[in-house]
């Protein structure tokens, strides 16, 4: 069994983001980057079933610029085999991002798709389900339990009344959700080991893929503001302030 | 010119966000049709009919529906999406699931968790975990949007009366197949639609003083939230976890207790119409969010904000 892997590079999620003054994104010059957390979740996923012998290869691939190069060395630090990169400039929509993760599938063929189930910057939660779509497989989405079976796979999904379990036919596309696993940290020595694992690097031109924006996007605004509240001196005011001025309880 | 909403139901009630999400599509266009798919789920589809901003329900009754799958409700979407201009869903876990792999198939770039209808074109949605909100223009010939249910008043569930018509069945899928589902059952409130949170962080120190929070949502009637610390933790289970990375609440009353207030927390439940803080470290984050903070040390602050409410004659449910 062959697991591709994607992986989105994000600005860290500690970082206090900033809108641009011009209102035209957000600032990522000298901001802190790293993988999306979830595709953390996934690399760790795919490495845990290769170390389990029920997979062959795992190979990790970013669509992005240059500098997400690292984003897929760091996957490679923990136990991808390979990697890809696919080169695109700016900000690309994830329907034009899972028809480049097709065009990969049908030349590396991997048995299963997995990737995290959102990336914590656009938030779009989209290109899972989208590469799913047009590959014509099943999806699971939002997979907190993986279990490998003979030429299936049975997935627990967070879903929000609880959990729900599916069994998907291989090959099969599943996002992975946050409580998965606990992802590992890179060993020093297989960091170094990483920077001799090949990483294959691609245009998305040359994959013939339009990446061409579908959305405008107008603006990007700080979220309005909370008015400064105010600090109660004691339990008694908290209580009157809720029941007579908030009127909340 | 229509909207084609799809309705989340169980094929006896429909889930409550497709009423806010029929909100949102009657923002869009006044020609909202609601599509109902599903097995002896003629009473969701009567249901839906009486809610006055439908004008139109289409009922997909067929056993292979039983279940939701995302690849066999997909199928009956693609065959009726010709005749609109939008295809809506809520954007919880059973419309981020769907919508993407219509909009993929109709070779169109979706638009998701929508807070604000600018036209029928433009929308405004948060980014980064609520940190920006974007205002995006879809260029596409039908819009797919998922909106976000606690951004737009439920639509009214009475006074309609819109034709019901039944749809066909596409084929049934066969590379995905529904298992079980494990609903969490509680008596309280679901935390993503409660009208009153209460949370607990780190402060609380151990998953058994959890039990001072439990008694102030049970006078309160309130749901039982938690930061991603407390769960990481290990003081209560992660379904209770508010953030970024968990839940995302809009109550009319948070009362965040023994928590610091991490950006991701706050992405969570800053839209909340009134915060409550309850910390003993004047300086945390979370009181630059709080309308009202105490700065007391929440093992003195719970007990007596129970006996406080105790005094109360009334309290709102």
């Amino acid at each position: 069994m062959k697991i591709l892997v994607a992986v989105k590079r994000v600005i860290d999620y500690n970082v206090q983001i900033r809108v641009k003054e011009d209102n035209s994104g957000v600032v990522t010059d000298n901001v802190k980057m790293s993988t999306n957390p979830p595709d953390d979740n996934a690399i760790e996923e795919a490495v845990k079933i290769k170390e389990a012998g029920k997979a062959k290869e795992v190979v990790a691939v970013s669509v992005g610029e240059e500098k997400a190069q690292e984003t897929v060395r760091k996957a490679l630090a923990v136990g991808a085999d390979r990697g890809i990169l696919v080169k695109v400039d700016g900000v690309i929509e994830p329907l034009a991002v899972s028809k480049i993760l097709k065009k990969i599938v049908e030349k590396e063929k991997p048995d299963l798709v997995f990737m995290g189930k959102q990336a914590i910057d656009d938030d779009c939660n989209q290109t899972g389900q989208m590469l799913a779509a047009l590959l014509n497989w099943p999806q699971a989405t939002f997979a907190s339990k993986i279990e490998v079976k003979e030429k299936t796979l049975e997935v627990t999904r967070e879903v929000d009344e609880g959990l729900e379990t599916i069994e998907v036919n291989v090959p099969a596309i599943v996002t992975c959700d946050l409580r998965l696993n606990e992802p590992r940290y890179a060993s020093l020595p297989n960091i170094m080991k990483a920077k001799k694992k090949p990483i294959e690097q691609i245009s998305a031109g040359d994959l013939g893929v339009d990446v061409k924006s579908r959305i405008e996007q107008i603006k990007v605004e700080e979220p309005p503001k909370r008015k400064a509240g105010i600090k109660v001196a004691s339990v008694e005011e908290l209580v009157q302030k809720l029941k007579n001025e908030a009127k909340v309880i | 010119m229509s909207v084609l909403l799809i309705a989340e139901h169980n094929n006896k009630e429909v889930k409550p966000f497709t009423f806010n999400a029929i909100s949102a599509a009657s923002q869009i266009n006044e020609d909202v049709h609601v599509l109902v798919i599903g097995s002896n789920s003629e009473e969701v589809a009567k249901s839906i009919s009486q809610v006055p901003n439908v004008k139109k329900v289409i009922n997909v009754n067929n056993p292979i529906y039983e279940n939701y799958i995302a690849e066999n409700y997909t199928s009956v979407i693609i065959k009726l999406s010709g005749n609109y201009s939008h295809i809506i869903c809520s954007a919880n876990t059973f419309g981020k699931n769907l919508m993407p792999r219509v909009a993929a198939l109709l070779d169109v770039s979706q638009i998701s968790d929508i807070t604000k209808v600018i036209s029928e074109d433009t929308f405004q949605r948060p980014i980064y975990a609520g940190n920006a909100f974007a205002t995006v223009k879809s260029n596409d010939k039908i819009k797919c949007v998922t909106i976000r249910p606690t951004s737009f008043d439920p639509a009214p569930t009475s006074g309609g009366s819109a034709e019901i018509q039944n749809g066909d069945a596409a084929e049934a899928t066969e590379i995905s197949k529904f298992i079980k589902k494990e609903e969490i059952k509680s008596d309280r409130p679901e935390l993503g639609t409660a009208r009153v949170v209460v949370s607990g962080g780190r402060g609380m120190q151990s998953g058994e003083n959890f039990k001072l929070i439990t008694a102030v949502a049970d006078k309160l009637n309130a749901a039982i939230g938690a930061s991603r610390a407390a769960v990481d933790a290990g003081y209560i289970t992660n379904d209770h976890q508010v953030g970024q990375t968990g839940k995302v609440v809009v109550p009319d009353l948070y009362i965040a207790v023994g928590i610091s207030g991490a950006i991701q927390h706050l992405a969570g439940m800053k839209e909340s119409k009134v915060i409550v803080a309850i910390n003993k470290d004047g300086e945390a984050p979370i009181f630059s969010v709080a309308d009202y903070g105490l700065e007391a040390d929440l093992f003195d602050a719970l007990p007596k904000f129970l006996e406080e409410l105790n005094k109360l004659n009334t309290i709102q449910k």
